[in-house]
């Protein structure tokens, strides 16, 4: 089992690196591009077993330590 | 008075911190970070640094680290604490202090004198700051914009718990002196409790004449005069 976790800063946190980016992205013609957040991606590996416990679990670990709910939000899938 | 200068894999600043306290004629030891007790300690300071690696988020694995169990612990029952830099970012992440600490809205690791205005003078690490001085004491950091959401500043307004911000020459906290973006142009806070306190700015770097600034001086000799105070009564 693998659970994939995207990390990304919450829409009231200025992203200066997103800000960075889009900015570049015009610079290169991609005008049409909007506002840019830049975050983080996770993979973790899994023994397969129980999701729901596996899904509680992890989700417990994104609260308390991959994510800094102050400034983050999490999304937590699994495959 | 005993102060205990924590150490976690790539502090980088404790020993600017133990010969910063040692030169105010105080003892200070080492606390590595897995130890479980503080000790004998009468205050504790987080130096900066860059624990773990800054590795996830700065302070996000050290504030998991057994000794942090200790400064809980010690934080409860009204111990001084002192987070320096990378020691605010920890104590942020383990919930010791409101708020989190961001990347420099200007993308840059910023390594300068800034001057700090000092925003509430009754707090233990403030008390021997004379009123209206501006401190003179440098940053070093690439992650030290103090974020909060609306109601955690107006909180932290209410209870006066933002004890420096950062000010021009004259003490005018204004947008041309703020280096990194903080909100309110905050450099340091203290929780509602007023025992633990975090600033980004380096005062272990600034306690001595000869290395350009003395300020730093007083926030040390603030927790001393508390710590005085508090075993007469």
């Amino acid at each position: 089992m693998k659970a994939k976790i995207t990390i990304t800063p919450k829409r009231a946190v200025l992203d200066p690196q997103g800000k960075t980016v889009q900015n570049a992205l015009a610079h290169l013609g991609y005008t049409e591009v909007g506002a840019v957040r830049v975050g983080k991606y996770l993979e973790l590996e899994l023994a397969d077993g129980d999701r729901e416990a596996a899904r509680r679990r992890l989700a417990e670990a994104c609260h308390r330590f991959l994510s800094n709910p102050v400034i983050e939000d999490y999304r937590l899938e699994l495959e | 008075m005993r102060f205990a200068i924590l150490q976690f894999p790539a502090s980088n600043c404790d020993q600017d911190c133990l010969h910063a306290v040692r030169l105010l004629g105080h003892q200070a030891d080492y606390v590595w970070h897995k130890a479980t007790s503080l000790g004998d300690a009468d205050a504790v300071v987080i130096p900066g640094g860059f624990s773990y690696g800054d590795y996830l988020r700065c302070g996000a694995i050290a504030r998991f680290s057994p000794v942090m169990q200790a400064v809980q612990r010690f934080a409860d029952e009204g111990g001084l604490v002192l987070g320096i830099c990378n020691g605010f970012q920890i104590l942020c992440e383990a919930g010791l202090l409101p708020g989190a600490l961001i990347r420099n809205r200007s993308l840059q690791f910023r390594c300068e004198q800034v001057f700090l205005k000092t925003a509430a003078h009754d707090a233990p690490f403030t008390e021997a700051i004379p009123p209206d001085h501006v401190l003179r004491i440098p940053i070093a950091h690439g992650e030290g914009c103090y974020f909060a959401d609306e109601p955690t500043l107006a909180a932290l307004e209410t209870h006066r718990q933002i004890l420096w911000q950062y000010c021009d020459a004259g003490g005018a906290v204004t947008e041309a002196a703020n280096p990194n973006g903080s909100l309110r142009n905050i450099a340091g806070i203290c929780n509602q409790a007023r025992n633990v306190a975090g600033l980004m700015p380096h005062p272990d770097r600034a306690s001595e004449t000869l290395l350009g600034s003395a300020d730093g001086r007083r926030i040390f000799e603030s927790m001393a005069q508390c710590w005085a105070r508090r075993r007469a009564a």
